[in-house]
């Protein structure tokens, strides 16, 4: 990938003077630094009805080191995930996003807490990029009291309220109507946010998102459709499954873009592009060319309809976390050694979380028939010996 | 037990709605729906405590009406302007509950098909959309599936929609998001979002619209956890469930019928809410219990006027909530007269009376004194001929004949 940046020779050697814990090292504290630097993404953005965003994205040491941080932990949570399930501690459905960890680093690079982001049921990196703690993420998938949903949702409904995580949905497309409510609340409430409604290259072929997209461009509803491609609908390949697989087209009327996920930085450069879009001209789509290593859940080997040849392909040549490696490496930013004590550092993190999951209990009984209903207005469910009718204004 | 209309009347008084352009005589519907008004069986008007004012045309003779439906108001009542309260006919109380609670509270809209401009096909949002504009009285598409899930979307971060349906079997199509978004948001996330929406429409046996629009879907969403239906039957009762229903967080669907429509009533001006989870006594009685919802109630109060000619007193109960059963109500008056009938329009297999009868004999068995019968529509989809349409729902002779038997 061609690399070029800009860096300004006076702030590196101001940065020589600032006392440093690692003593020998001559760089600056790599954590905080937000020196500009200009990336290019690996591929030009495709675009349909629409100018496409540069290909030149600005970003910073922090950041990069944030995604590779961000992107190592989800890495390794998914994982982790996998040994739970063979271990049988996590049942039924377990939906893996390793593999496509950028679209969710990058993404979250680019907007606020305030807007919103729904997806379907692979959503735990998701959830951890909105804010999410590893605790809550793994003591949901086991069931237990202190996962995020309180062990009621499971893998696939994963919320997060206080940062506008509107879930984990387990129906295929359906939340991609969600999404354009959510939007329209956005706009009923004059809010400037935006709404990330993701799906994959599967639900793309879902009734119900065109006829969200209709009325999202009708109504100019801040919405941006993120089409997630990794290329298999479960067991099918997306030539198998659609006429059209240029998903980012498939709106007709709305305009798309066409965006490697496998690099942070364009997804980044892609959303905020959106975000703009958004909020002046109503709806896009983007379209995330992104791959999983994993099948489509735990239950799927994801070899008997791809090659384990093309995965470590992919895994050789598109891989996130080492893209953002080697853009780390060649700019100068950190060490390989401090690069692998992250990766140490976030393997035991996990570990740690794992342990505290485990030691959560499970939720008691009576909990079973909690959230059912909101209580409101004095109106209560009562059985057979109700003592009391009322209704009462508020 | 207070009544709401009485406690009311100490809290302030909020003006009546300004919408009083109302046809008395005459109401004006889209083309598509041929609408005949009958002369009306006797009405009544029914606090919520359960004191009823009975309006009884004496006993002249009624022509037996098959299609009981819409009442004209009585001379007496029109005439005598110093009782309080305002007359209006059953769509425009839905219309005033719906004004007001949009009034009240600028998180409150409507999405549905025809609704904004055109009015409303059955004109319950008449004149909505110019009084608040498009972005809260919104026109949608023919795409029941995206606007039911866009107002769930809406709902979860605090907006309080109300979804129209044109006809309730149109929200077939919605279906997968009213069962696994609406219900169940909720529970699978903790608690974390609730979902103060509103689905509402017209259902039932209409004028012979034929097998796909007279569908009464409260068999099938009645096993949904997590959301709410009532039936609405008179104007009042319309006005009040309706704006529960806007003001409950939970998910609430709110049963019409498209013959009740035009039904006059006079109701209070002060405003007032119907409990979403009462029943409604419409006529105390000793002899047998008959429950009811909407507009099988009129075929029942039409049944009810012959039983007592023939010596019979039937308590009627108006059961209004059908998820969940107020089995308060219907308990105590179990306990009373042991005896039970069950006059619903839904279907016989899994219908609304399945779970009511399996209810009550789970709960109140000891009480009665014979098997509880339920008289529901046939087990067919609705003819067009409108002879043979007359027969697949409840008649008032059918229900004399079985109140006969159960009493024996």
């Amino acid at each position: 990938m061609a690399l070029s940046y800009l860096r300004s020779s006076s702030s590196r050697s101001a940065n020589l003077l600032k006392p440093l814990s690692s003593g020998l090292s001559l760089r600056s504290p790599i954590s905080t630094d937000t020196t500009p630097i200009t990336v290019e993404t690996s591929v030009p953005f495709t675009s349909h009805r629409c100018d496409a965003p540069s290909r030149s994205v600005e970003t910073n040491p922090k950041e990069l080191l944030t995604f590779f941080r961000d992107m190592a932990l989800m890495r390794r949570m998914e994982i982790a995930a996998d040994s739970l399930y063979k271990a049988k501690l996590i049942r039924g459905f377990c939906h893996l996003y390793d593999g496509q960890e950028a679209f969710a680093v990058g993404m979250e690079a680019a907007i606020t807490k305030k807007d919103c982001i729904i997806t379907a049921y692979r959503d735990h990196c998701t959830f951890m990029g909105r804010g999410g703690t590893l605790l809550e993420v793994f003591a949901e998938l086991m069931g237990r009291q202190a996962g995020c949903s309180k062990g009621k949702g499971g893998s696939m409904h994963f919320y997060k309220k206080d940062s506008n995580f509107y879930g984990g949905h387990g129906i295929v497309g359906a939340q991609v109507p969600l999404g354009c409510g959510l939007a329209f609340a956005q706009k009923y409430s004059k809010d400037e946010t935006v709404t990330f409604a993701m799906y994959g290259d599967g639900a793309a072929n879902q009734g119900q998102l065109f006829e969200a997209l209709n009325i999202s461009a009708l109504w100019d509803l801040p919405a941006i459709l993120v089409c997630e491609n990794n290329h298999y609908g479960m067991g099918t390949a997306e030539w198998r499954a659609a006429k059209s697989p240029a998903y980012y087209k498939r709106g007709d009327y709305v305009p798309g873009l066409k965006v490697d996920g496998m690099d942070a930085l364009a997804v980044k450069q892609a959303c905020k592009f959106a975000k703009e879009h958004a909020l002046k001209s109503g709806p896009i789509i983007l379209e995330m060319d992104t791959y999983r290593y994993h099948g489509h859940s735990m239950s799927d080997p994801g070899s008997t309809y791809r090659t384990r040849d093309e995965i470590s392909g992919v895994r050789q040549e598109r891989d996130p976390i080492e893209r953002i490696r080697k853009l780390i490496l060649s700019h100068d930013l950190a060490s390989e050694k401090e690069l692998k004590d992250i990766e140490k550092e976030v393997r035991k993190e996990v570990d740690d979380a794992i342990t505290r999951a485990k030691e959560s209990p499970m939720p008691e009984p009576s909990k079973l028939f909690t959230n059912v209903y909101a209580k409101g207005l004095g109106v209560e469910s009562f059985g057979a010996d109700r003592k009391e009718v009322r209704a009462t204004l508020p | 037990m207070a009544a709401i209309f009485q406690g009311v009347g100490a809290a302030e008084a909020l003006s009546s709605s300004p919408f009083n352009s109302f046809d008395s005589n005459k109401s004006i519907f889209s083309p598509r729906r041929s609408f005949s008004v009958r002369k009306g069986a006797s009405f009544a008007v029914v606090r919520s405590d359960g004191t009823v004012n009975l309006n009884l045309k004496g006993r002249r003779a009624q022509q037996l009406i098959s299609n009981a439906v819409a009442t004209k108001a009585d001379s007496a009542a029109a005439s005598s302007s110093s009782k309080p309260g305002h007359e209006l006919l059953l769509f425009e109380a839905l219309q005033e509950g719906l004004e007001e609670e949009m009034d009240r509270d600028p998180h409150v809209c409507v999405m549905g098909e025809d609704v904004g401009h055109y009015g409303g096909s059955y004109k319950v949002t008449k004149g909505l959309a110019k009084k608040f504009g498009d972005l809260r009285v919104l026109d949608t598409p023919i795409a029941e599936n995206s606007f039911t899930g866009m107002g769930i979307g809406a709902a979860m971060t605090g907006l309080r929609p109300v979804i129209e349906g044109m006809n309730m079997g149109f929200l077939l199509l919605a279906f997968n998001q009213i069962s696994n978004n609406c219900g169940m948001l909720h529970y699978t996330s903790g608690g974390q979002f609730t979902i103060p929406i509103v689905i509402r429409g017209p259902g039932g046996v209409g004028r012979q619209l034929g097998a796909e629009h007279s569908q009464r879907l409260e068999s099938y969403f009645q096993s949904i956890p997590g959301i709410q239906m009532v039936a609405c039957s008179t104007p009042y009762n319309a006005k009040g469930l309706m704006k529960a229903a806007i003001r409950s967080e939970n998910p609430v669907i709110l049963f019409e019928h498209v013959l009740l429509y035009n039904l006059k009533e006079r109701i209070p001006d002060e405003d007032y809410i119907c409990n979403l989870e009462e029943a409604e006594m419409v006529r105390p009685g000793e002899h047998v219990t008959i429950l009811t919802y909407s507009r099988m109630r009129y075929h029942v109060m039409q049944a009810a006027k012959t039983l007592v000619n023939k010596g019979y007193d039937p308590e009627v109960i108006d059961i209004r909530s059908l998820k969940p059963f107020d089995l308060y109500t219907i308990g105590n008056s179990v306990k009373k007269t042991h005896r039970v009938l069950i006059v619903e329009e839904c279907m016989r297999t899994g219908g609304i009376g399945a779970s009511l009868t399996a209810a009550i004999t789970e709960n109140f068995n000891d009480y009665l004194d014979a098997p509880i019968m339920c008289l529901s529509s046939q087990d067919v989809p609705t003819p067009y001929a409108g002879t043979l349409e007359e027969v697949t729902v409840v008649q008032p002779p059918q229900i004399v004949t079985a109140v006969e038997q159960l009493c024996q």
